[in-house]
């Protein structure tokens, strides 16, 4: 036989009898199990999720779950195909044996797989201190109950919400609270709402936009303790400038950690970044060395873009969920050179204070920007953002269809600034630095040390830093 | 004598039934320059870009004046764009920030979440009971003709309710229309003596049209009623300021664009479906295929086949040409909609086809604002057209069609029929 003719028979058989398992029943887990059927896989599909429901959808649970429009458990995903799969929900992933190629679950179960998908995403950062994130009316919006939760809270209603960072989660709630009307304080540790994702300048525009709306704003501070009543609702922010605010219900909204505990020791790139993968959705061991049977997809998978000077990077969009795990699934079922890379212009979008907000690329990969069309007055533009002359990202505030084209610049390395539209420019079209923070050093890292002397037993180890 | 460009023969009335022979070649060159400095841009990736290339305007008043010369040997013509400047703006033919503003004062009372979510399928009784009426109308024939009998009469009395036109107006329009539509040519026979006589005329009708739009609005003005134009005049939201021009433009296109496409479209629909039997077959048995059904039949035979008043107010680099600076672009959506570089098999109907983005109702800022009514006519006129009209035959093929060339549709479809079903 010859080796293509061996490569095909192999792969014939794995779609036919080969054992897939997906840890991560949302988006990013959902879509991979149907596109493995679309691909021709009629082996055994196991998907396995901590959350007791069925795969949903996430982004109507900061808007229109939270303003009553939608109750949390009308989200669920439409299924684009029949799975087929045994669903183990309810149940958490505790540990991954490769040597073994078991997963093992929070009962004792452990569950052979020949192929693995990691799609276990994110969670959201809870409020640091625990005695004061139990307090009741202290509330962070991830999952379907936590949307749920924080929407009966806001119809109460609260006499003050207090939003504790003003990032897309955080405006978004913000944005909720004036639409029904609430008192809210947004206390936010950056110079601006946005200003990680979008930059100061934008950040500066959506400052302006939510106190427009009656939001009251404090940027530069953070909350050094909530404090509860003695029945255990939470009452009073104190604010890092000594000022206090007075509010019953509490948001946290501190960014996401992704879910990467349970791999622990198994030998994986994976930590406070994310599980390192090749362009294709291959795990990389801790080495750096890429897996033939780990695959990762979703807010959890972060892997080198050929657009961005092959950095790593996570993107916890809601196309890269899905796209991602397309290829991931398509390159599970194939070999090479039927591998697929997932070369996403990454993209989000966001609703709020009445305004759609939408972006392409990676804006903190620019270090200037420059408004191209439209007016920051009336709010509705957009923006092109660039490093060393090339665009990099651009961001529109109700002017979403023009997204393409800087899509297409973008994915032509096109020139920044672009050339300037042929009408309804801005009055100054002069590229300004875009302000975007120094990003943060996380302290809890660990160490990586380099073990074995002989060259062929060289590896690497992740020790757990000393506090 | 000079060769004639594929373009032009494209635009030819002999080969108004199938100008694809033509667009294939046109394809070959995807920006071609024509005689009369013309760019026409016929594949779909280029059409695209230039939707969303904010160098490119759709404002007519930033076409060059005069007209570009006329390629040697021919006579000289009328500026192509004579009929349509002599009306203020709308907005298929406004840039922003005019545009945008003006069509999102129109868009709330017409479609979209979050202000007015059921307005359009809140029709599809009346679009129901209108079809079922004119199917009722045909019992006892054993020949109709689909254009006047059917694919006509829907959309004229739906936009007549939607918009608040009185119906009894419609004859008074529908001839303003004919004589507006008939009087435009943009092919190499525009410079004949008979378009060129046709031109006053159709200056003129366009004229009587507007003064009948400009009367209706004042009436709404003085005494609110029903429908989208009273809305308009009346509106009293955070935004208003639309002239007294730009309402009676905007009016004049809305009542034209809501009748002449969807006519064509449901025409189209029934002629080719009666030319592909296993696709009638098909969506016959499996009723549930009208929706990617309509919109493989708008890709295959888009009812704005071209559009015309866009032009570069940059240099505009694409596909190894640069359209210079002033140059006015047409957009070839009938042939983008058959590129082979976009679409597999394109020539092939398919109704269950996937990934499907014709560009039937264009792209980008100006995509098609009665898209949303549009589909639902034409996907109830269409189902209930194969469900009732027993066995159906093509009487004549092809059928005679319609002079003007951007909104391209046959003038009748004759066809043999059984009986109508219950």
């Amino acid at each position: 036989m010859t080796v293509p003719a061996t490569v095909a028979e192999l792969v014939r058989k794995f779609r036919a009898n080969g054992r897939i398992v997906i840890v991560g029943a949302s988006l990013a887990g959902l879509r991979a199990a149907e596109a493995l059927r679309e691909e021709g896989f009629t082996g055994s599909l196991t998907i396995i999720g901590d959350e007791p429901d069925e795969p949903y959808d996430r982004p109507p649970l900061s808007k229109q779950v939270l303003k009553g429009w939608v109750p949390a458990d009308h989200t669920t995903l439409p299924r684009l195909r029949e799975v087929n799969a045994q669903w183990r929900l309810g149940v958490t992933a505790t540990g991954l044996d490769r040597a073994a190629k078991q997963v093992r679950l929070a009962d004792g179960e452990q569950i052979p797989y020949d192929r693995l998908l990691i799609a276990t995403g994110t969670r959201a950062r809870q409020w640091p201190n625990p005695d004061e994130a139990a307090l009741d009316g202290v509330y962070s919006l991830r999952s379907r109950d936590d949307a749920a939760q924080l929407q009966k809270a806001l119809a109460a209603p609260p006499s003050r919400v207090v939003v504790i960072g003003a990032g897309f989660i955080g405006s978004e709630v913000t944005s909720v609270c004036r639409e029904l009307d609430l008192p809210v304080t947004v206390v936010e540790r950056g110079s601006a709402p946005l200003v990680g994702a979008l930059g100061g300048v934008i950040g500066e525009i959506a400052a302006e936009i939510q106190r427009d709306h009656g939001v009251d704003l404090r940027c530069g501070l953070g909350v050094s303790s909530l404090e509860g009543d003695s029945g255990g609702h939470v009452r009073r922010a104190h604010l890092s400038d000594g000022t206090t605010v007075d509010a019953d219900v509490v948001v946290a909204s501190l960014g996401s950690i992704r879910n990467v505990e349970w791999l622990e020791g198994a030998g994986l790139a994976s930590g406070f970044w994310g599980v390192g993968c090749d362009a294709g959705g291959r795990a990389f061991d801790i080495n750096g060395v890429v897996t033939d049977s780990i695959y990762v997809a979703g807010d959890v998978a972060r892997s080198p873009h050929v657009l961005y000077e092959y950095q790593f990077l996570a993107m916890e969009h809601w196309d890269n969920a899905v796209l991602g795990a397309e290829a991931a699934a398509h390159n599970m079922v194939n070999f090479e050179p039927h591998y697929r890379p997932h070369l996403l212009l990454p993209g989000f979008w966001s609703g709020q204070f009445g305004l759609n907000i939408k972006s392409v690329g990676v804006p903190p990969f620019g270090d200037e920007i420059v408004f191209t069309q439209g007016s920051v007055k009336e709010r509705r533009f957009a923006a092109a953002y660039g490093r060393r002359g090339r665009i990099v990202a651009a961001v529109t505030f109700d002017h979403g269809k023009w997204l393409e084209y800087y899509g297409k610049l973008i994915e032509h390395s096109g020139p920044f600034p672009p050339p300037p539209p042929g009408w309804d420019q801005p009055p100054d079209m002069k590229p300004i630095p875009a302000e975007f923070p120094q990003p943060g050093v996380p302290t809890a890292l660990p160490d990586v040390v380099l073990t074995g002397h002989d060259p062929s037993e060289r590896a690497a180890e992740f020790r757990p830093r000393p506090r | 004598m000079v060769e004639e460009t594929p373009w032009q023969q494209a635009l030819r009335y002999a080969n108004r039934a199938n100008p694809y022979p033509f667009y294939e070649e046109l394809r070959k060159t995807p920006v071609a320059r024509q005689p009369d400095g013309t760019y026409v841009v016929s594949t779909y990736q280029e059409i695209v870009a230039l939707l969303h290339d904010p160098r490119v305007s759709s404002d007519v008043r930033k076409l060059p004046d005069p007209a570009p010369a006329p390629a040697e040997g021919s006579a000289e013509a009328e500026p192509i764009t004579e009929t349509v400047v002599s009306l203020e703006p709308n907005i298929i033919t406004q840039d922003p920030p005019e545009h945008d503003r003006d069509r999102r004062m129109m868009m709330p009372h017409f479609v979209g979440p979050p202000h007015s979510p059921h307005l359009i399928s809140d029709l599809e009784p009346e679009i129901r009971r209108i079809v079922d009426g004119l199917l009722d109308n045909m019992q006892g024939k054993t020949r109709i003709d689909a254009v006047d009998e059917f694919a006509y009469p829907l959309p004229v009395t739906v936009i007549c309710k939607v918009l608040g036109v009185p119906l009894e107006d419609e004859p008074r329009f529908h001839s303003w229309i004919e004589t507006a539509l008939d009087s435009l040519d943009f092919g190499p026979e525009a410079a004949s003596e008979e378009i060129q006589s046709r031109l006053a005329g159709g200056r003129q009708a366009v004229e009587e049209f507007g003064q009948f739009a400009a009367e209706l609005l004042d009436r709404y003005a003085q005494q609110p009623g029903p429908g989208m134009l009273s809305a308009m005049v009346n509106e009293d939201g955070p935004e208003t300021g639309m002239s007294k021009g730009v309402l009676v433009s905007n009016a004049l296109l809305l009542i034209f664009a809501g009748h002449e496409t969807t006519v064509n479209l449901i025409a189209h629909s029934v002629l080719t479906l009666l030319r592909h039997p296993d696709a009638l077959e098909k969506l016959r048995r499996r009723p549930e295929l009208i929706v990617p059904g309509v919109e493989e039949l708008l890709r295959f035979e888009s009812s704005v086949q071209f559009w015309h008043t866009r032009s570069a107010v940059e240099d505009i680099d694409i596909a190894g040409t640069t359209i210079p600076k002033g140059a006015p672009i047409f957009l070839a959506y009938g042939s983008a909609n058959r590129d082979p570089k976009r679409f597999a098999n394109p020539y092939e109907l398919d109704l269950e086809r996937r990934d499907n983005q014709h560009l039937g109702f264009s792209q980008g800022i100006h995509f098609c604002f009665g898209a949303p009514l549009a589909r639902l006519e034409v996907q109830v006129a269409v189902g209930e057209f194969l469900r009732r009209v027993e066995n159906p035959r093509l009487v004549e093929d092809p059928p005679p069609y319609r002079h003007n060339q951007i909104f391209r549709g046959p003038r009748h479809v004759l066809v043999d029929i059984d009986g109508i079903r219950d």
